[in-house]
């Protein structure tokens, strides 16, 4: 094996994945596996990071993002290739709550999107990174998982369940050389968001909250809110008494 | 639908937004049936990257690059990459844009589609001089490969064609080898406008950048700094680290204004005065002094602003320019960001490029109403006498007639108009 930083990307294709493997990818030379559902989209993002970056090696995999067996053989298949520094789980897609309570599957589809599918990319890769002792896990949470808010609570829940499962796994690694970072980002410019720009709201730029993910894991640091006036707001937000909370239209 | 300004922020319609983020989609998405124009960063100052009411079509999700060979400098990318990103990736590996306009903050597309120019226009032409090919998608899905070889009647109607032609989706750039980030820069203040056309005849071989700020307001007008580079080879050194600050509001009265603008542009003119001379420069300060400047173009207040860029053939050039001085001055109006500079003695690539051999002149006025669009008609009258034409990527007023006596060859350019593309400047100017 080289000494290239050896990372992996699950959700290559989203904005925010994207970005931070372009912020990786400058100025050093990396061992780079891109997992997406869409070869097509992958290769896109693939092509674009060799030009930015021609002395990484950069990988793609397809891969199934439901099936428990299809998770399992995707990340042992890439543990076998040697140890992982970096895991970024980074997919999830943004459901419309309305449908979400008028369409089962479509609730059940979001819910298992981002929700479940993260957590169990990341129980697969947490057995490999517990053998090595080595690595660190990055979790894409939201603001929105941090309480439930009637305009996006499917959403929500489904970060809330990453949330509550990447605390449960720092607690697990914690004192070891296994770090798990989370990220909660605030409201972000991305194609997943392009309907809330409509409505009007002031959006944090996709590399503004890349840089913030790429310091975090940086310095391991165990959540991160990005941008960072999300700390303080949802400190609000969740501290709220429900008798004002439930008069919120937000 | 969401509301939508360009840079002079003169207006702020409804639009329908749809973002082109996937190449493989563009055709399927901009064959809707409804027309529209793509929109890159919004950075032209009046309405040729609007459709008030209509669609537009956001490119800056196609942002990816698709291959750059380090041995000849050829870049391949989408039409979203901004400038910027190509500079970045560029420079450290021995490579450079071309030409580049004041701000990086632009798209590909839209460089292309506005045929933009620099500060070294007489050297190396404008951005369509080093296009090698574009990619276009049309309205009926039919996909157009062009270049100065290929097609190049398309070619010629896509640079400078203000993106009524296709989707600009991808395009091939020859970039320029260069040493590293630094030039070798002067600053030389002068006192009327027979000193800066000695100046800028004399730099002319000798200067690959010329450009000058004018103090359009001082007593008898014409005064100003000369400032000229070239890149230069210095080794490595420390790059500066960009400081970004942003206009964090909108004011509710233009901070430009008959008040302000005096002792604004004498205190200017008398700071860079004493820093008159040699010096060396990074590119990013040299080229794009404003873009450390976030949304600048707030400082115009709530009512915006109007760029007025002409250019005069060098003839009358002095005498149209000394015209054009006096009516702002009669006006009591002015121009903080005022630059004159010559062009080069070459004709663009673009049927409808603004760049054409002879001195231009561009200014921004904070939009007072009837009292601006009055000094514009005088000025207009001027350009028009003197056989200009005033630069579409800045425009939101000109009349009609002075378009097409501007543009020539608006004929020829209308015969390769996608059907399917209407901006707000092309229902002004071309009636569709």
């Amino acid at each position: 094996m080289n000494n290239k930083k050896r990372i992996v990307i699950i959700g290559a294709t989203s904005a925010m994945a994207e970005h931070c493997a372009r912020l990786w990818a400058q100025g050093q030379s990396l061992d780079l596996t891109l997992v997406g559902r869409d070869a097509v989209r992958t290769e896109r993002i693939a092509v674009d990071l060799r030009v930015r970056s021609p002395q990484s090696d950069i990988h793609i995999i397809q891969a199934d993002f439901i099936d428990p067996a299809n998770i399992q053989t995707t990340v042992d298949g890439i543990a076998m290739q040697g140890a992982v520094d970096i895991v970024l789980i980074a997919h999830g897609s943004l459901p419309e709550q309305t449908n979400c309570q008028n369409d089962l599957q479509m609730c059940s589809d979001a819910l298992e999107i981002n929700g479940i599918s993260p957590v169990l990319f990341a129980e697969a890769f947490a057995k490999h990174m517990a053998k090595a002792n080595h690595g660190t896990l990055v979790l894409i949470g939201s603001v929105a998982g941090d309480r439930g808010r009637k305009s996006n609570y499917i959403y929500g829940s489904a970060k809330g369940l990453v949330t509550r499962y990447a605390q449960g796994l720092q607690h697990r690694f914690s004192g070891t050389g296994v770090k798990v970072v989370l990220v909660k980002p605030g409201p972000t410019d991305t194609p997943m968001t392009a309907h809330l720009k409509t409505q009007g709201s002031k959006l944090a730029s996709v590399e503004e909250v890349a840089q913030s993910i790429v310091d975090a894991v940086e310095r391991g640091q165990l959540t991160v809110y990005a941008p960072k006036k999300w700390k303080l707001i949802m400190f609000i937000i969740q501290h709220l008494p429900n008798i004002i909370f439930h008069k919120l239209n937000i | 639908m969401r509301i939508v300004s360009s840079w002079g922020r003169l207006n702020a319609h409804p639009h329908h937004v749809i973002g082109l983020n996937d190449p493989t989609k563009v055709k399927s998405l901009v064959s809707g049936g409804h027309s529209g124009v793509a929109h890159g960063m919004g950075r032209s100052y009046g309405d040729v990257c609007l459709n008030p009411n209509g669609v537009l079509w956001f490119t800056t999700g196609l942002d990816h690059f698709i291959s750059f060979d380090d041995n000849t400098g050829r870049l391949v990318c989408e039409a979203g990459v901004l400038l910027r990103d190509i500079q970045r990736l560029a420079i450290p590996r021995g490579w450079i844009l071309p030409v580049t306009p004041g701000t990086q903050l632009v798209t590909v597309g839209g460089a292309i589609a506005n045929d933009v120019h620099g500060k070294n226009h007489h050297f190396l032409g404008s951005f369509g001089d080093h296009v090698q090919r574009i990619k276009l998608i049309r309205t009926d899905g039919e996909t157009i490969e062009c270049g100065p070889q290929l097609q190049l009647n398309w070619f010629a109607a896509t640079v400078g064609g203000l993106g009524l032609t296709g989707v600009i989706v991808e395009a091939e750039i020859q970039l320029r080898r260069i040493a590293g980030p630094w030039l070798d820069t002067e600053t030389v203040p002068y006192a009327n406008l027979d000193e800066f056309f000695r100046l800028a005849d004399d730099s002319e071989s000798g200067w690959e950048h010329t450009v000058s700020w004018i103090d359009c307001v001082s007593g008898n007008g014409g005064r100003g700094l000369f400032m000229r580079g070239n890149p230069t080879d210095i080794g490595q050194r420390m790059e500066p680290k960009s400081r970004k600050l942003a206009m964090p509001i909108v004011p509710p009265v233009s901070l430009v204004n008959r008040l302000s603008l005096r002792p604004f542009n004498a205190a200017y003119y008398n700071l860079k005065k004493s820093k008159k001379g040699r010096a060396i420069a990074h590119y990013e300060s040299f080229f794009y002094p404003l873009d450390n400047l976030l949304e600048w173009n707030r400082m115009y207040g709530p009512k915006g602003f109007f760029q007025y860029q002409s250019v005069v053939p060098r003839e009358v050039g002095q005498d149209a320019v000394q015209a054009m001085l006096k009516e702002i001055a009669r006006s009591g109006d002015g121009s903080f960001l005022a630059v004159l500079k010559t062009f080069g003695n070459r004709h663009p690539v673009g049927m409808m490029s603004f760049p054409q051999p002879g001195v231009t002149l561009a200014l921004d006025f904070p939009n007072n109403g009837e009292r601006t669009l009055k000094l514009f008609e005088s000025m207009d009258a001027i350009v028009r006498e003197a056989g200009g034409r005033i630069y579409l990527a800045k425009d939101a007023r000109m009349p009609r007639d002075l378009f097409e006596v501007g543009y020539p060859r608006l004929n020829e350019f209308l015969k390769y108009r996608d059907p399917g593309i209407s901006s707000g400047l092309s229902r002004r100017l071309m009636g569709g």
